[in-house]
């Protein structure tokens, strides 16, 4: 790497403007899935934080060992390892919650931000500095998923972290909730309007449309920078 | 054969893996632009998932279960409880049996190859293959139940994604506001669409 990335940098640039879950479309499927109640969604964040940190950590200590043709298993390796600990900590800790999230624990292992880092910083970086990058997309996840878990259970059951906050109707308070919040389509709604919100904020991280249909005319007028490559195309360029 | 095909409606609508677990979430939603692309990648899912369900399926019972080695008849083995090690073993027998299906394509079947191209590899990341095994034991399917299960399964996301690329292609010519371009309305009509599919959600079967 030719340039040298300074410690708080890598630390919270993915917060931001770099946010694993809003730019690169990472680890959505559990970003959806365990946000009704912040409880849960903070176990997720320490968990997957944790484990992308310190996969992080032990892949970039074994990569010069690592064979070129084989690194996929055996990250995957060292990641689920990492994952059964996590879980194997939650079930003897925290049963409840182990409870609740059922196999989302255990989808971290395939949850693309940790493969996504290991790809592409921990094979080419030191040890530390992989850490630190870990830490940092995990914070980034963690900020997204807490901050949707907020809204949903707020407005979803009137509490915030089981403590009632606007006592509902049906236990003879004032609150209506809203149920649909509950339910899981609520957190694709929730994070458009994030990356809505996100993307008016920061104009660069827009995406170009493929063309446009200009009134009166025939032919598309302008090819944007959305890629033919169907991997990368969902990708905008956030370098400009 | 009732309690199967009932299972296999369950499967595919009800507990739909792409609109209602939202597994596979990441490729669901990176490569669902074009129908063509789509459509690929969900007969390699439907695959990969009716392959590696049963197989892990095979590997819990008779291997990582409390008490599922018995049938070795070794001394202590009735108590032995490997069941942490199945998140292991999942992950390694999906990737193992995703590279044999890609030597198998490009060997037997070239055309469907070059179709799927970049996209069975990645399959070993979709969370909806190792969703289908966690499930799968969470649920303790028997052998031709997780079959059905994992055929099911796999067709649920199969049907998902090229529902959502269709969306995708026609939103594609709509006049969508700058900073909602792109992800951000996907992500809204995705969530349209798992409205529309919780309305399964009623059905007992």
């Amino acid at each position: 790497m030719a340039e040298k990335l300074s410690m708080k940098q890598v630390l919270f640039e993915p917060v931001f403007s770099n946010n694993p879950i809003i730019l690169q479309v990472l680890g959505i499927c559990s970003a959806l899935a365990v946000t009704n109640s912040m409880r849960t969604a903070l176990a997720m964040s320490v968990g997957l934080t944790l484990v992308t940190a310190f996969g992080n950590y032990f892949v970039s200590l074994i990569r010069n060992v690592i064979p070129n043709s084989i690194r996929i298993i055996v990250q995957m390796v060292v990641v689920s390892t990492l994952v059964i600990i996590v879980d194997q900590w939650l079930q003897a800790f925290a049963p409840a919650i182990s409870k609740q999230m059922s196999v989302f624990v255990g989808l971290i292992i395939t949850n693309c931000i940790v493969m996504g880092r290991l790809e592409a910083f921990a094979m080419k970086n030191p040890p530390v500095i992989s850490f630190i990058d870990g830490l940092g997309n995990g914070l980034g996840y963690s900020a997204l998923l807490m901050t949707v878990a907020f809204v949903r259970e707020l407005f979803g059951s009137g509490s915030l972290f089981g403590f009632t906050l606007m006592s509902t109707t049906n236990i003879g308070g004032w609150y209506v909730p809203n149920g649909m919040l509950l339910l899981p389509p609520s957190a694709f709604f929730l994070i458009g309007l994030i990356i809505w919100a996100m993307r008016t904020w920061k104009p660069e991280q827009q995406e170009h449309t493929e063309f446009k249909i200009a009134p009166h005319s025939k032919a598309p007028v302008s090819h944007g920078s959305a890629g033919h490559s169907p991997v990368a195309g969902a990708q905008p360029k956030a370098t400009h | 054969m009732e309690h199967y095909l009932s299972l296999f409606v369950k499967a595919v609508f009800i507990e739909n893996m792409a609109l209602a677990f939202f597994l596979g979430m990441c490729t669901f939603l990176a490569i669902s632009k074009k129908i063509q692309t789509a459509i690929s990648l969900g007969i390699a899912v439907v695959f990969v998932q009716a392959l590696t369900v049963p197989v892990n399926n095979l590997l819990w019972q008779y291997l990582l279960k409390e008490g599922a080695l018995s049938w070795t008849g070794l001394g202590g083995s009735n108590e032995l409880d490997l069941s942490f090690l199945s998140l292991l073993c999942y992950i390694c027998t999906i990737a193992a049996l995703v590279q044999v299906v890609e030597m198998a394509c490009d060997k037997y079947f070239p055309a469907l190859y070059n179709a799927l191209g970049i996209y069975l590899p990645l399959i070993t990341v979709n969370c909806a293959v190792l969703g289908g095994a966690l499930f799968m034991q969470e649920r303790d399917y028997d052998f031709p139940e997780s079959v059905v299960y994992g055929f099911g399964s796999g067709l649920s996301w199969a049907i998902a994604i090229v529902l959502l690329a269709a969306v995708r292609e026609r939103l594609k010519y709509s006049d969508v506001p700058g900073p909602l371009q792109g992800l951000g309305i996907t992500f809204i009509a995705a969530g349209l669409m798992a409205l529309g599919f919780m309305s399964f959600s009623g059905v007992q079967l």
